[in-house]
């Protein structure tokens, strides 16, 4: 397998009043493409940090980071952007669907970034909500549906536009187990049957178990590694 | 879907709010729409005025009387084509709130003069002349009450009294409808004998209203004004001649300044509406802070969520104050159809200026949650941090 995205010397800090806090230095860590890493950790070891840098929505202190050759430290607002639409979906502990967009134009949504037309957005939406088993749900909006199934229509979101890499934080962290089973258990599946390199964030060893490698980060730095 | 489908999903998110927001904008464009027809009107009152027409009235006020004797000396003076005279007869028809504009009027000359404003049959201003107790009707008024040629009416005057019966009302034959020659012609007006008023009124005899002149050039108006009033000055009904358009916007000019009163009730209503909207579009974009995060993640580019969230006031300000003007363009047509005043339209001048108004309302409500929203960081509208 090839490294999809990596971090060398990565570092963030925040400036508190006069304290700096750092959230990790000198962090160096490579995903191949198909990966399904869980990243496990207590409370303010910087998952999700890390997890807004992989994703471009927030900015390493300093190091770079690398997506198939391109380097995310170095792109402008407006490119990390782009970059975002085309290759990342995003899955989010509380769904966070539009809640006056119904279930099929939440999922549409990233598809306005597209050049697609209306016909092909339409068939890619079927498509989408076909693949998570809500094509039934298609026009109920988010107050109408289940936790379980707005998670599964956030899913659907994040791979309409086909990206490469799955960021998920959290996914299952507001879910039963029964419920969260059948979002890990799609997860596994779209990365064994659809190749997507998955990145999760969690504190449920369960739902760890689902990756194939779970990295444990603790103070900033990653103290062991275990296959699933 | 497309932008703009998401920027009405948006803006109908809250549909209880959203419609207060649009009743309060529309409100606010029919109060606009309907006093900007109110003004036009009234400063159309002097726009069937004839370029070379007088009018001389008392120095005093347009109130107070003067000498019919007047007239024949005012026709003498250089640069007179013709003169004539009218009293105001304080007219209504039936009860006082049925106000009948009624002037008694020199039958022969007052048509001459304004024969440019209104059209009359040969045979109806015959019988005009013929008949003193004759009345002639604007085409407005005859539709008001259904009146026609051969109808005996009687009209009273909430001034005069008639000495031959002791009562206030005259009994009239209205023996023609004047129909208009041009766009402001008022036609919601009564012309009868001045004859016929002066022989039976208990007070105010031999006295009149004020006088029409037309000169032989419009050039020759200010040198024709100042003769006039040079004539009667130090007389006990000294006058003042000005040109009849400055006349009748002084007579407007008596109800107030209209335009200050648009003005100010708009400028108020806007300073209101744009404090509510203003505030609420505010609300109601801080209320989205987490979906504007989302749509940034998602890969949405700041301008584009910018522009989207300035569309939102902007489409409101439009769906308020659009279908405003077009009702209080509907009540104003509904309002010169019953009151019969010319020039009560929703003129293209402001219709144009309430469109530029709803842009600047929609923009001016708009800009600082767009800013908001352009400038907000996704790490913080998340709350991951």
């Amino acid at each position: 397998m090839t490294a999809l995205i990596s971090i060398q010397n990565g570092a963030k800090r925040f400036i508190k009043g006069r304290e700096t806090i750092t959230i990790f230095d000198q962090l160096d860590m490579t995903i191949e493409a198909g990966d399904f890493i869980a990243i496990m950790g207590p409370s303010g070891s910087g998952k999700t940090t890390l997890l807004n840098l992989l994703g471009g929505i927030d900015r390493a202190t300093s190091g770079s980071i690398t997506f198939a050759g391109q380097r995310l430290d170095q792109m402008n607002e407006g490119q990390l952007s782009t970059w975002r639409a085309a290759n990342v979906g995003f899955i989010f502990q509380f769904y966070n669907l539009m809640p006056a967009l119904n279930a099929a134009r939440n999922v549409e949504l990233p598809l306005l970034l597209t050049s697609l037309g209306s016909g092909e957005r339409r068939k890619r939406v079927e498509t989408a909500l076909k693949i998570v088993g809500l094509s039934e749900r298609a026009k109920h909006f988010p107050r109408e549906m289940s936790g379980g199934q707005q998670q599964r229509v956030a899913i659907a979101r994040a791979i309409v536009a086909d990206p490469r890499m799955l960021l998920c934080d959290e996914p299952t962290g507001d879910l039963d187990r029964k419920t969260a089973d059948e979002i890990l258990s799609m997860l596994q599946l779209l990365n064994k049957e659809m190749g997507k390199t998955i990145i999760m964030v969690t504190h449920d060893p369960e739902a760890a178990r689902y990756a194939s490698r779970v990295l444990h980060l603790d103070k900033g730095r990653f103290v062991e590694q275990v296959a699933a | 879907m497309t932008d703009f489908s998401l920027i009405l999903a948006n803006l109908f998110s809250r549909k209880l709010r959203a419609a207060l927001m649009l009743v309060a904008i529309f409100f606010a464009f029919l109060i606009f729409g309907v006093l900007a027809g109110v003004q036009n009107g009234f400063n159309n009152i002097g726009g069937s005025a004839g370029e070379n027409r007088l009018v001389t009235i008392n120095k005093i006020n347009f109130t107070q009387p003067m000498p019919i004797a007047y007239i024949e000396r005012i026709r003498s003076v250089e640069g007179v084509a013709r003169a004539s005279f009218a009293n105001w007869f304080g007219g209504y028809f039936q009860e006082g709130k049925n106000q009948v504009v009624t002037f008694a009027v020199d039958p022969e000359f007052y048509l001459d003069i304004y024969a440019t404003d209104y059209r009359l049959k040969p045979e109806d201003r015959a019988a005009f002349m013929a008949d003193r107790t004759g009345l002639l009707v604007g085409a407005k008024l005859a539709e008001r009450w259904g009146w026609k040629v051969g109808d005996r009416i009687p009209l009273s005057s909430n001034i005069y009294t008639n000495r031959n019966t002791g009562k206030q009302t005259w009994d009239f034959t209205i023996v023609g409808i004047l129909e208009p020659a041009q766009e402001n012609a008022d036609t919601s007006v009564a012309f009868f004998h001045y004859a016929y008023f002066n022989e039976s009124v208990s007070f105010g005899k031999d006295t009149v209203g004020w006088i029409v002149i037309e000169t032989t050039d419009k050039a020759l108006n200010t040198d024709v004004s100042k003769r006039i009033d040079a004539m009667f000055a130090n007389s006990p009904a000294e006058t003042a001649t000005d040109t009849e358009k400055a006349f009748n916007q002084a007579f407007v000019g008596q109800l107030g300044n209209i335009t200050l009163i648009v003005t100010l009730v708009v400028g108020a209503a806007f300073a209101t509406i744009l404090m509510i909207v203003g505030n609420t579009m505010a609300m109601a974009v801080r209320e989205r802070t987490k979906e504007i995060g989302v749509m940034k993640t998602l890969g949405f580019p700041s301008a584009r969520i910018f522009k989207m969230v300035l569309g939102e006031s902007l489409l409101l300000a439009l769906l308020g104050g659009l279908p405003a003007l077009a009702a209080a363009a509907l009540l104003l047509e509904m309002m010169r159809a019953s009151v019969g005043f010319p020039g009560l339209a929703l003129t293209l001048d402001f219709t144009a200026l309430g469109i530029v108004i709803m842009v600047a309302l929609g923009l001016l409500t708009g800009i600082v949650p767009a800013w908001n929203a352009l400038r907000l960081n996704i790490v913080t509208a998340l709350g991951r941090q």
